[in-house]
């Protein structure tokens, strides 16, 4: 640890680049809970978003008119208005109606935190988006096929489980890979309403320390490192869940 | 197609003799979406509107100005704002789409090393979140450059549409390369037996068909990218979303935060919506039923 420090305080020493969190513990320690909250804040996310996608295709394939028309209105809405408003929308506009929490000490907060409400509108903005991916893949799976596992006694639901619902992950997944790392690079939206991902912590950082040149170009690697990461593993998954006879091995 | 139209038109004719098809359901279906989102819509904005007219009659009881008179006193600023993030966009798209073909053609260059390296930018710049790449270029571009002893002032708008044009070339690029590489291999090996240079061969065969591969995904982008512009509002440019918050600032009423919101996001949606609906449409024509 002393070398690495040692090399980081001779690299602002001699050669004017100072990455502060190289040689400052404090630095080091805001970086890296910024890097932290980012991860929770995808993978958050991306979970919920995942659940309103498989939510939204299953309400679009209901019997219910209104349902169909709600869930239609949602989609055309969320993916047709600029995320950074929706995340205003929900943090000032829908968060000033709520009512405030005691916290003790005659002081008050709000019942949901800046994180809650970046979770919140992100997952609906990129679920948006995933219900209609998965409805694609749920339509992509042939009728002969449904037919098929019919004639072999399965129920509506377990043909559902166990045939239309493996083959439309796989239709869908090169579909939904693009749409999560997207998600994971909207994140970055949270810094306008100061949840203190990566992004916010090193303007806190680079304000600080006057070091703007080093610090963006270190988060703008950051991120493509993590994307590279997400990316990484969605095409293992993809690889993994091949169906043999379709594609290029 | 035409079978379909014939089937349609020919009651008279020898119907029978034609293929059975069904009457071109998706296309109703289309409509019938349209029609219902248009209903959502409607209902929506009346809903708005009834709000806001309750809103009148008890302010006018309360003594202070309506929800409804301070948003249509607001609305030529918001919209001049409104504006100026379509011109943003234009720019930005303009920019991006020129140096994404170019970067593009790189892509599917024959020197390696060319390829290469345009490959790495290419995925560098779609994988670097927006508001990152704007930030960049605000805080590292200089406000004025000096080139041959006259100075050329850079304000923050227009390194903002640097910053936006960055991840649009890169996608542009990725467009390019797919639909050259989605080109049958038998349009080159014919054009080349016709004694086609390369560079013919690209600008008067393969480019020429590329355009209605690009166009959808491209009108796609450009929509996303007009969504994207109130992100230059964080990074200090004067936008809608920033007059939206002064706005705001200046009547300081609570009750006004949810409408003037929505009264933003319905101006992006009455814009966007067109356009993805026209690319879907778009996209369906261009497929080729096989």
């Amino acid at each position: 640890m002393d070398r690495i420090e040692v090399f980081f305080r001779w690299l602002h020493e001699t050669q004017r680049m100072n990455f502060t969190i190289g040689y400052d513990a404090y630095d080091r320690g805001r970086f890296f809970v910024g890097l932290l909250t980012t991860a929770e804040l995808s993978i958050i996310c991306i979970v919920l978003s995942l659940l309103v996608g498989v939510t939204g295709a299953w309400v679009q394939g209901s019997r219910s008119a209104l349902l169909r028309n709600v869930t239609h209105g949602y989609i055309a809405f969320f993916r047709n208005t600029p995320p950074l408003i929706q995340l205003y929308f929900f943090y000032f506009a829908l968060g000033s109606i709520l009512p405030q929490i005691d916290a003790g000490g005659g002081l008050t907060r709000p019942p949901i935190s800046g994180f809650g409400w970046a979770v919140i509108s992100l997952s609906f903005f990129a679920g948006a988006l995933n219900v209609e991916i998965f409805r694609a893949g749920l339509e992509a799976v042939p009728r002969t096929t449904v037919e098929a596992a019919e004639a072999l006694g399965y129920t509506r639901w377990q043909s559902y489980r166990h045939v239309v619902l493996p083959l439309a992950l796989r239709v869908s997944l090169p579909a939904l890979g693009t749409n999560l790392v997207n998600l994971v690079k909207t994140t970055t939206l949270a810094y306008a309403i100061a949840v203190p991902e990566l992004l916010y912590v090193s303007a806190q950082i680079w304000s600080d320390e006057l070091n703007v040149r080093e610090m963006m170009n270190l988060v703008l690697l950051s991120y493509v490192a993590i994307i590279a990461v997400l990316v990484w593993i969605l095409h293992h998954w993809e690889r993994a869940l091949r169906i043999p006879g379709f594609g290029r091995p | 197609m035409a079978t379909v139209d014939r089937a349609s038109e020919g009651r008279g004719g020898f119907a029978v003799m034609l293929p059975f098809r069904l009457a071109p359901r998706e296309s109703s279906v289309w409509r019938f979406a349209d029609w219902i989102s248009l209903r959502a819509a409607v209902v929506l904005v009346a809903g708005l509107w009834l709000g806001l007219a309750v809103d009148a009659f008890a302010a006018s009881a309360a003594a202070q100005p309506s929800i409804l008179s301070l948003m249509v006193k607001w609305s030529p600023v918001l919209f001049g704002g409104f504006l100026f993030n379509l011109l943003i966009s234009f720019l930005s798209m303009a920019i991006g789409t020129a140096a994404g073909i170019i970067l593009g053609l790189f892509q599917v260059s024959l020197r390696i090393p060319l390829r290469r390296s345009a490959w790495v930018v290419t995925q560098f710049f779609r994988n670097a979140p927006w508001l990152v790449l704007l930030f960049y270029c605000i805080l590292l571009i200089p406000f004025e450059l000096s080139i041959f002893g006259r100075t050329v002032p850079f304000p923050d708008w227009i390194k903002a549409v640097f910053g936006l044009s960055l991840p649009v070339m890169a996608y542009v690029s990725e467009f390019v390369r797919g639909a050259v590489q989605s080109i049958p291999s038998g349009q080159w090996e014919a054009a080349e037996s016709l004694a086609f240079s390369r560079r013919k061969t690209m600008t008067m065969i393969i480019l020429p068909q590329c355009v209605k591969r690009v166009l959808p995904p491209w009108m796609n982008l450009y929509a996303i990218l007009t969504m994207a512009t109130p992100l230059v509002s964080i990074v200090g440019v004067q936008e809608v979303m920033t007059l939206t918050r002064a706005a705001l600032g200046a009547e300081n009423r609570v009750d006004l935060l949810i409408p003037i919101y929505i009264y933003v996001l319905s101006w992006f949606f009455i814009y966007c919506y067109p356009i993805s609906r026209y690319t879907v449409r778009l996209e369906r024509h261009f497929t080729v039923i096989g």
